[in-house]
Parts: C-alpha cells; sequence; structure tokens
C-alpha cells in the first residue's frame, strides 16, 4: 500500500472507529433507559452511529485491500489497533454522564461533517453528506438533555456538574491533530479539527447558558486515543464487542 | 425458469413497486424514493439498480436489497447489481404523494416538507397532523420512535399515539 493511501486509511479507520465505539457504548441502554421513549432514542443514535461507521469501515477495506472487510475491522482488530478519541470509549455512566458526551460528541462530529462536504475525496462527502441529516437530530436531541438536567432540579444539575467534571479533559483530543488528520487536512480531503475548535465552543457556551453551567478553566487535556494509547475502558468494551468472532471465527447471523 | 430477455426498463420500474419496505409495509420502495436508477442493457440483460439508505444505520437495507433481487428473479432478470449510493443524500421530499396518502391511511402521519422544519431549534415541536381525527392540536412524545425514520407523537385531541414519519 503506498504512503498516501496508508494515511488515508489510517484516517478513515479514525473516523469509523469513533462513530462504532460510541454507538456500541450507547448501545448498552438498550432495555435499560430512564423512560422507554428515551430509551429508544438512545439506541436509535446508536443505530445512526453504526451505520455511519459501517459506511467508513467499508471504505477503509476498500483502500486497504487484501481481503479487508468490514467486518475484519470492527471485530479483529485489538485496542492498539483502534484510533478512536478517548472521549467515546469512556463508560456510560448515568444519564447525565451520556447525554453530555453525545453533546460534546454530536457538536464536533456536526462541525467536522460541515468540512468534510468539501472534501476532495468524493467517499468522504458523501458519507458527511448523508451523516449530517442525522447529527442535526442528534445535537439537538442532546443539547435538550444537557439543558433539561443542567437547568432542573438540584439533584439533575449535581449530576451534570459532575458529568462535567469527568468529561471535560477528555475533550481537548478532538481538535489535536493526530500526524495522519494533518496529513489528509493538507491534502484537502480531511479537516483541520484544530479549526472546528472555536465553534465547538461557541457552541457549548450556548447551550451552558441555558443550562446554568459553566465551561471549566482547566487546559490539561488527556490524549493519546487517536495513536492507539486507550483507557482501561477500550479493552472490556472490546471483549464485548468481539466476543462472537473470536470465539466463533466467520460466525454470521 | 427461463431468462427474461424482453423486457424494458419501464417495466423492471413497475415490478420495483411490488417491492416493500419491511418495517412500514404498505410503502413501496418507489414511494420511499430510495430508487434513483434503473439501467437496463437489453443486448446483454444486464440490470443495474441503484439506491440509497433513508438512514446511515437503517437495518431494512439489507433485507431491501435481498428482496429487489428476490423479486427481479421471479420474473427471469438474473443478472442483477445493486450499487448503494450516499449523494445526494435520501430526504423524505422524494417520497411520492401517493406513499404519503398510504402512510396516513395507516396511521402513521407523513413527514412534512423539510425547508420548514430541519432546522436546530432547541425544544420546538413541528405542528403534526394526527392522522386519526385529523386534529393539529398534537404533541411529540419523543424525537425518536419505533424506527429511527419515526418520532412518536401523542393526539391531545382524540388521544390516539401515533407514530410520525419525521422530515429528514
Amino acid at each position: 500500500m503506498s504512503n498516501n493511501r496508508q494515511i488515508l486509511s489510517d484516517y478513515v479507520l479514525h473516523l469509523a472507529d469513533n462513530a462504532l465505539i460510541l454507538g456500541q457504548r450507547n448501545s448498552e441502554w438498550c432495555g435499560h433507559g430512564p423512560v422507554l421513549e428515551q430509551d429508544i432514542a438512545i439506541t436509535n443514535i446508536s443505530l445512526d452511529l453504526i451505520g455511519q461507521a459501517r459506511s467508513l469501515y467499508q471504505y477503509a477495506a476498500q483502500l486497504i485491500g487484501n481481503g479487508a472487510t468490514e467486518d475484519r475491522l470492527a471485530y479483529l482488530r485489538d485496542a492498539r489497533e483502534f484510533r478512536n478519541c478517548l472521549l467515546v470509549e469512556l463508560p456510560r455512566g448515568d444519564w447525565a454522564v451520556t447525554t453530555l458526551r453525545q453533546f460534546f460528541f454530536s457538536a464536533y462530529q456536526m462541525l467536522l461533517f460541515q468540512q468534510m462536504l468539501h472534501s476532495s475525496d468524493t467517499t468522504l462527502a458523501a458519507i458527511a453528506e448523508k451523516s449530517l441529516k442525522e447529527v442535526t437530530y442528534h445535537v439537538r436531541w442532546s443539547s435538550e438533555w444537557v439543558i433539561r438536567l443542567g437547568d432542573g432540579t438540584e439533584e439533575s444539575h449535581n449530576r451534570m456538574e459532575n458529568a462535567l467534571a469527568d468529561l471535560w479533559a477528555f475533550t481537548g483530543e478532538l481538535f489535536v491533530p493526530s500526524d495522519y488528520e494533518k496529513s489528509v487536512a493538507d491534502n484537502g480531503i480531511g479537516v483541520d479539527v484544530s479549526s472546528l475548535k472555536d465553534n465547538w465552543l461557541q457552541k457549548v457556551q450556548d447551550v451552558f447558558n441555558e443550562a446554568t453551567l459553566t465551561i471549566p478553566t482547566t487546559t490539561w487535556f488527556q490524549s493519546g486515543g487517536k495513536e492507539g494509547i486507550h483507557t482501561e475502558h477500550l479493552g472490556y468494551l472490546l471483549a464485548d464487542l468481539q466476543f462472537l468472532q473470536r470465539a466463533y471465527p466467520g460466525m454470521e447471523w | 425458469m427461463a431468462t427474461n430477455t424482453n423486457i424494458s426498463t419501464q417495466q423492471i420500474w413497475s415490478l420495483l413497486e411490488k417491492v416493500t419496505d419491511p418495517e412500514i409495509p404498505v410503502l413501496s420502495i418507489i414511494d420511499l424514493g430510495i430508487v434513483r436508477a434503473v439501467n437496463h442493457s437489453e443486448e446483454s440483460g444486464e440490470t443495474e439498480i441503484v439506491i440509497t439508505p433513508t438512514y446511515s444505520g437503517c437495518p431494512a437495507m439489507d433485507v431491501i436489497r435481498m428482496n429487489i433481487r428476490m423479486t427481479l428473479l421471479e420474473h427471469g432478470i438474473e443478472q442483477v447489481k445493486i450499487t448503494t449510493v450516499l449523494s445526494p443524500a435520501w430526504t423524505t421530499d422524494w417520497m411520492s404523494e401517493a406513499g404519503k396518502e398510504k402512510l396516513r391511511a395507516y396511521g402513521i402521519a407523513p413527514p412534512n416538507p423539510s425547508q420548514q422544519v430541519c432546522d436546530m431549534k432547541l425544544f420546538a415541536e413541528e405542528s403534526v397532523q394526527c392522522p386519526r381525527c385529523g386534529s393539529y392540536s398534537t404533541r411529540r412524545v419523543s424525537e425518536f420512535g419505533s424506527t429511527a425514520c419515526k418520532s412518536l407523537y401523542q393526539c391531545n385531541a382524540c388521544h390516539e399515539p401515533f407514530d410520525y414519519f419525521k422530515c429528514h
């Protein structure tokens, strides 16, 4: 595989892994949501994310060739080969953690895909166009929850404050480009994520104003996920996700 | 089964009207607007069906692909290639008027035109007409319903809970 193709497939895998891991994490709520309607909502969001991941894995498999398939990429890579951001692999926590994380991620994805519409890579531009419609709903749904809980009761507000304290240090990584992100951004294929940060912060500020929450002043952020250095949580998630294919290789429904 | 070589592109479009959405069986894939092109070569007998998904993760798409194959095979069309395209992205504006009426009769409120409502305003609710009694006094119970393409509503007039095929 040529160097450029390798870099592009790394980038596509990074995008795919973000969507798959958050989709898998959210799907843990299936049957456990606070009320039936919200159980359905979060699992529908999972479905959208896993659908986006499938489109991206199919493209990555095409770039990698050599017998790669979307299933092999999702089910047979180890934690160190995953390039997702740490934010998406963190435990689901309570409803405040789940909805605040979804808001942080969806607001980022929205800005990312709006830029990716202009990618010189037509496949990525098409996936961005398709996904953007879905992400619009995710941003709205998650924003409403952040406001509802943040500006709710003392208990719900405290839960949101705790979620914010847990998650904030993992948001910085979204906007610090890895080497492969820098390369594809320079080629007009990928998005320069560092350019998204100001707009993202503005969106967070707008929602936090209504939610009576304050953006933390800490400037130190956790990182490593994009290079395959993960938290201890990813291994457990993958054990769950990949069990069937590891135990029964090639098994189909 | 004999191979049917004398079939026209128009006849293939008609056959595709028999392929329905497995989640909403009153709607054909033509009503939904997900068939983007039919490319049929009368010389070689090869047929390409170009489709686009409603939502990225719609689990019905795999079933729809299989049903297209089976329906065409029943009519002797064997060499079928199904191509999936993502752009331009599907919109509920592509749903046929006949399809919208079928939805209403089935008890699902059809989608409003997208330019009116697909925006980012928080806590806003679309004015959706109750498919049972026709009242516009309805309220959204949840943004997401039984499938990705629907949200849950309830009518304030007749109290009927119903699905709304949301604008997309």
